[in-house]
């Protein structure tokens, strides 16, 4: 693999990700390329699959039980935190810089009916990351090629910018070693082949993980099935385009009221975090270049303001020098 | 002004004349006094350290250049805004030290006109109105009071941004950048000026005087003020003793000349 964009090499990476043995099984590089006496193309040349990765919540089949919650906490070897009652079901009120994991519990009427809405909380990996768009870090926000976004700890430096650029609120700020956590998406198990600690541990079957494409395709089914047979005339696919997309998506009960789950309709990243700073920030140092270049050239050719009378007189039938331009007009 | 504040500049400035001294020497004059001095350097030294840890930050490409001089990116982002602390806080010292002088004047606005010919050099002299400051450098006075509010202000909201609404965060962020930019355009013309595009300037923040000549050149009116004498005359004068004095020279190598070969 080449070094990526940034200056930052494979090392710098979880090994488990990229390491050789990864690379070598991939069946992209067994993709034959040329043959020998052969007419025509190549077959199959030029043709890839994208092997983006995505997480899929049934946000209608969600029991609440925090399963996914204790799993996360386990593989993730974070200790036990205190929680917080609020006279909710909540574990606590938003997700934490150990707590990457959280069920939302919020309360809808329906047709005069109490309805109970329950929604998995964590990192929603965007395809175009707030977080990452934001961070002035060299190397502190990664995104990977299956759409994982990963915080590298080591080169964080703690500003928590990414805080202001993410529209869901997950980075977490952590007092005690001044550097920002959030959900990995297991990238360490995803890595192995192995699905995350959460959609493990649901017993329900309502957290699925895959490929994107399978993932919105199951989850498109299931949005039918709910507009069709169950009454949810509004149900539909939570992969807000606003954001490119992102790689954990959610099938709601009413996509036209996503805020009643928590989620913003049009999760946005404040612009000053991509037009300002891939724009009009190279164009500031550009101008500040220029700026010491002018007093330079300034220096050389209109030259110092001496103090008067000179200590040696000028000479005023020398050319080009201001006395032979000031004897030269009227 | 205040007079409370007034007694505080005289009391700092007494203080420290006491500890520090200027020496005028001949042909001189007493342009910064020992407490002006210092604070200038405290500013400058707090602001180009802030500067360089600022500019770590403000972009991808010099990050990796600037942050190893503060021992890496999470040391820069810990420092950086105690440098711009302490900068904002001898910045208001000298605020308070330099407001009168610096107040705003007609005479200024004439000044900003000729900009053209200043930049030139065709005004070989400044014009008779140009006093302690010109108009250029009380523009950088009072672009440095506006940035360095709007430094403290959204630095404050950034460094505790979790008191602080995201959107506030982002445009915090634009500003301090912008106050950032015009400090550091503001930066490059004053060391400029400061050093090659005026020699003789640079020791009035050093020994803290400056040449006679050197004042009625660049700031008639405040030689006017504190010599007395009208400086275009005194201009006059040097101009006609330094030619005597080659003319007079020249008779004497001429004499001496002659007498050898004799």
């Amino acid at each position: 693999m080449e070094a990526k964009e940034g200056g930052l090499t494979n090392r710098d990476y979880p090994s488990e990700t990229i390491s050789g043995a990864v690379e070598m099984s991939n069946p992209q590089t067994f993709q034959i390329q040329e043959i020998s006496a052969h007419p025509g193309p190549v077959p199959g040349l030029g043709t890839q699959r994208a092997e983006e990765v995505c997480k899929y919540i049934d946000v209608t089949t969600c029991i609440g039980c925090k399963a996914c919650e204790v799993a996360c906490v386990e593989w993730n070897d974070h200790p036990f935190r205190e929680t917080t009652f609020d006279d909710t079901y909540q574990t606590m009120p938003s997700t934490e810089w150990n707590y990457w994991n959280l069920i939302k519990f919020a309360e809808d009427e329906r047709d005069g009916n109490l309805m109970w809405l329950m929604r998995k909380d964590q990192c929603m990996h965007c395809a175009d990351p707030g977080c990452l768009r934001a961070c002035p870090a060299d190397g502190a926000i990664i995104k990977y090629e299956n759409g994982i976004v990963d915080f590298q700890q080591d080169n964080c430096i703690g500003c928590g910018y990414c805080i202001s650029g993410c529209p869901f609120d997950i980075p977490k700020f952590n007092e005690k070693t001044k550097k920002v956590y959030k959900c990995t998406l297991c990238s360490d198990r995803v890595g192995q082949g192995l699905e995350p600690a959460c959609i493990k541990a649901c017993p329900t079957g309502c957290l699925h993980f895959g490929t994107k494409s399978d993932m919105v395709q199951i989850a498109g089914l299931r949005a039918k099935q709910l507009r069709e047979q169950s009454g949810f005339a509004d149900a539909g696919i939570y992969d807000p385009a606003s954001i490119g997309g992102t790689h954990v998506i959610y099938v709601l009960h009413d996509i036209k009221h996503t805020e009643r789950y928590g989620l913003p309709a049009n999760p946005v990243i404040p612009p000053t975090y991509t037009y300002w700073k891939w724009l009009a920030k190279p164009t500031g140092l550009l101008m500040a270049g220029l700026g010491l270049l002018a007093v330079f050239f300034h220096r050389v050719s209109v030259g110092p303001k001496l103090p008067q009378p000179e200590d040696l007189a000028p000479v005023e039938s020398y050319p080009g020098t201001v006395e032979a331009k000031r004897k030269e007009q009227p | 002004m205040s007079t409370s504040v007034e007694r505080f500049d005289e009391r700092a400035r007494r203080g420290a004349d006491r500890v520090g001294s200027t020496v005028v020497h001949r042909g001189e004059l007493l342009r910064h006094p020992v407490y002006t001095r210092v604070l200038h350097w405290l500013v400058a030294i707090s602001f180009v350290l802030s500067l360089l840890s600022g500019f770590a930050i403000y972009s991808p490409w010099l990050f990796r250049f600037l942050t190893p001089l503060f021992g890496g990116g999470p040391m820069t982002r810990f420092l950086h805004p105690w440098f711009g602390i302490f900068f904002d806080l001898f910045f208001f010292f000298q605020f308070l030290n330099w407001l009168t002088p610096m107040l705003w004047a007609r005479s200024d606005t004439r000044w900003l006109k000729r900009i053209r010919q200043y930049t030139t050099n065709q005004d070989k002299v400044e014009s008779a109105d140009v006093g302690f400051f010109n108009g250029g450098q009380k523009l950088y006075f009072w672009a440095i009071v506006l940035s360095g509010l709007l430094f403290l202000i959204t630095g404050l909201l950034m460094w505790f941004d979790n008191l602080t609404p995201r959107w506030l965060v982002a445009v915090s962020y634009i500003v301090h950048d912008l106050a950032g930019l015009l400090m550091l355009a503001g930066f490059i013309v004053h060391i400029y000026e400061g050093t090659a595009a005026m020699p003789g300037t640079f020791q009035a923040m050093t020994n803290g005087t400056v040449k006679r000549k050197w004042a009625w050149t660049h700031h008639p009116a405040w030689y006017r003020d504190v010599t007395g004498r009208d400086p275009f005359a005194d201009l006059e004068r040097e101009r006609r003793r330094q030619a005597e004095r080659e003319s007079a020279i020249e008779d004497w190598e001429r004499e001496r000349d002659a007498r050898e070969h004799t």
